[in-house]
């Protein structure tokens, strides 16, 4: 079942990092701004801050899904850009990266979604034979009932709702054999309550494997009531990184400022950043 | 009354650039017009009008009797069977050139350009594919009726060949212009490209490529009518011994057959559609 040993959490170190969208053009300005900071394993952080200030950029960064324009970041002390194709996807199989919209294919079924996240530790083999019958589906089980969800264990995922459907994004990471967790806005498509509950079993769980966890949050609130360390970030520069206890109001209006609205509450329509929509195909 | 040119920064900035390619494409017709003598005129000239209306009228009634339509029902069988023998075969060599092509499943690719290794096979595989399809199934099955003999064993091949080419270069492109977000997810979690492909491009673009791959299996009867008419075996290699008799009444039988056969393909593809949906 649940390997806990396996699961040691990455140390993350990011010296003067600075990334850019590789859609966005070679000088434009970058997203991330020569950002130096450092998380121990096991950690827990909330990454908050007004949209665009790069949060999202910061963890597809740390998840190697970035190049970083410029400085360097390592994990367990490896700079994971020096590393051959092999070695490096490899890495990726230990970190966890969940976008903020769900990546599920709407004709999945939830099981088959959650178990895709084993598929770093799985050979061909074993993952071809888990699509005629599922391999771990108490594992899944488990991790859907965490999430309050295991009655959708054999549901489609595009008969879930859309918090069903974050939910399950989720649980992904429990199924995950990563030691480092970079989960995006975990709460945009949640209920307070659920909110809450999906925070509580997200840094329960972590806390339990000994995971790294890096979240980017729009709800302060439940970052510094959750999380031990907080990480301001404005305009892709680090603007304070400070235990929860020590943000004040005043960290909080600063960070926020001309962006008052996103502090009160929910994010302005339009500012996340989604997938394209899906094209159709004529042919 | 609203002001007749209105202000500069109200108007659609797309038009002009619209209306260009709009005339480009119109004026980069009419010369193709030329080239292919495009004169529908002449249809309606009373001399042509007589000799295709005497054709046509030969069409009715299409011919029946046992014995001929128990050889049109062991042809038609031949026919489906080049069809399908010929896209399993295609279909094996597709899958694999497409996997191969597919920029959705490069790992290189993931942070932004793709590694220069890597661009160059899947260019090379893109040739590939581009030279499988660019020989007509026709010229393919005429090579392979001298090396096999006459028979269905030379259209199967051809239409393998073709068709493989066709096959890989839209799937492709299907997976590339698709939804891709669960793919690029897994790819960026570790998974492997197989395992990506299993889990992630398969389930997005299901009822894509069955619709496309059954839409090729109708053109695969279809041009398996006219490899017959080389020797290819089939209802084509039926069709060209009435037509060069002059048998209307065979002709309209054969091609009756034809459009069940196309009509069976489509109800097929869209309950398959449904069933995937």
């Amino acid at each position: 079942m649940l390997d806990l040993s396996s699961n040691p959490g990455l140390r993350i170190e990011l010296a003067a990092l600075a990334a850019r969208h590789p859609a966005a053009a070679s000088d434009a300005p970058a997203a991330l701004k020569s950002l130096t900071l450092a998380v121990a394993a096991g950690e827990q952080v909330a990454v908050i801050g007004p949209s665009g200030a790069g949060k999202t950029t910061l963890l597809q960064a740390i998840a190697c899904a970035l190049r970083p324009a410029a400085g360097r970041l390592l994990l367990d002390g490896e700079d994971p850009w020096s590393l051959p194709v092999a070695r490096l996807q490899h890495l990726r199989g230990r970190l966890f990266l969940a976008p903020q919209t769900p990546p599920l294919p709407p004709r999945q079924r939830t099981v088959t979604s959650l178990l895709a996240a084993r598929l770093p530790r799985q050979s061909l083999w074993t993952s071809l034979r888990s699509l005629v019958y599922p391999l771990g589906i108490d594992e899944a089980h488990e991790a859907l009932q965490r999430f309050d969800l295991a009655e959708k264990l054999w549901s489609r995922v595009d008969r879930l709702s859309g918090g069903e459907r974050q939910r399950v994004g989720l649980a992904r990471a429990l199924v995950a054999p990563a030691g480092l967790w970079l989960i995006d806005e975990p709460l945009s498509a949640l209920d307070p309550t659920r909110a809450a509950m999906a925070i509580d079993t997200l840094t329960g769980a972590a806390r339990e494997r000994g995971v790294t966890l890096l979240a980017t949050l729009h709800q302060v609130d439940v970052a510094v009531a959750r999380f031990p360390r907080i990480i301001g970030l404005r305009e892709g520069k680090l603007a304070f990184d400070l235990p929860a206890s020590e943000v004040t109001r005043d960290h909080l209006l600063r960070l926020y400022a001309q962006h008052e609205h996103e502090l009160a509450g929910a994010p302005p329509p339009g500012t996340d950043d989604r997938p394209p929509p899906p094209m159709i195909v004529c042919r | 009354m609203a002001p007749a040119t209105p202000h500069p920064a109200l108007r659609d900035p797309a038009w002009s650039g619209r209306l260009f390619w709009a005339l480009t494409g119109a004026a980069l017709l009419v010369p193709m017009l030329w080239a292919t003598e495009f004169r529908p005129w002449i249809l309606f000239e009373p001399a042509s009008l007589r000799s295709s209306l005497r054709f046509i009228a030969e069409f009715f009634p299409p011919k029946g009797g046992r014995e001929f339509l128990a050889l049109i029902a062991y042809e038609s069988w031949r026919t489906v069977a080049i069809a399908t023998c010929g896209m399993a075969l295609a279909l094996l060599l597709a899958i694999p050139l497409t996997l191969a092509a597919t920029a959705v499943l490069s790992v290189s690719a993931l942070p932004g350009r793709m590694n220069a290794l890597p661009f160059v096979l899947r260019q090379a595989v893109r040739w590939l594919l581009i030279v499988l399809r660019s020989v007509p199934e026709l010229v393919w099955a005429l090579v392979f009726v001298r090396v096999v003999g006459l028979g269905p064993t030379a259209g199967v091949l051809a239409i393998a060949l073709t068709y493989s080419g066709m096959l890989g270069k839209v799937y492709a492109e299907v997976l590339e212009s698709g939804e891709n977000h669960a793919t690029i997810a897994l790819l960026r979690n570790g998974s492997g490209r197989l395992q990506a492909f299993f889990y992630g491009v398969l389930p997005t673009n299901a009822a894509e490529l069955t619709s496309y791959t059954i839409y090729r299996w109708e053109c695969a009867i279809r041009s398996s009518a006219v490899l017959g008419f080389v020797g290819a075996g089939g209802l084509g290699q039926q069709l060209i011994t009435s037509l060069k008799m002059f048998n209307g009444a065979e002709v309209s039988t054969i091609l009756l057959v034809f459009v069940v056969l196309v009509g069976v393909a489509d109800w097929t593809s869209a309950k398959l559609r449904q069933v995937l949906a």
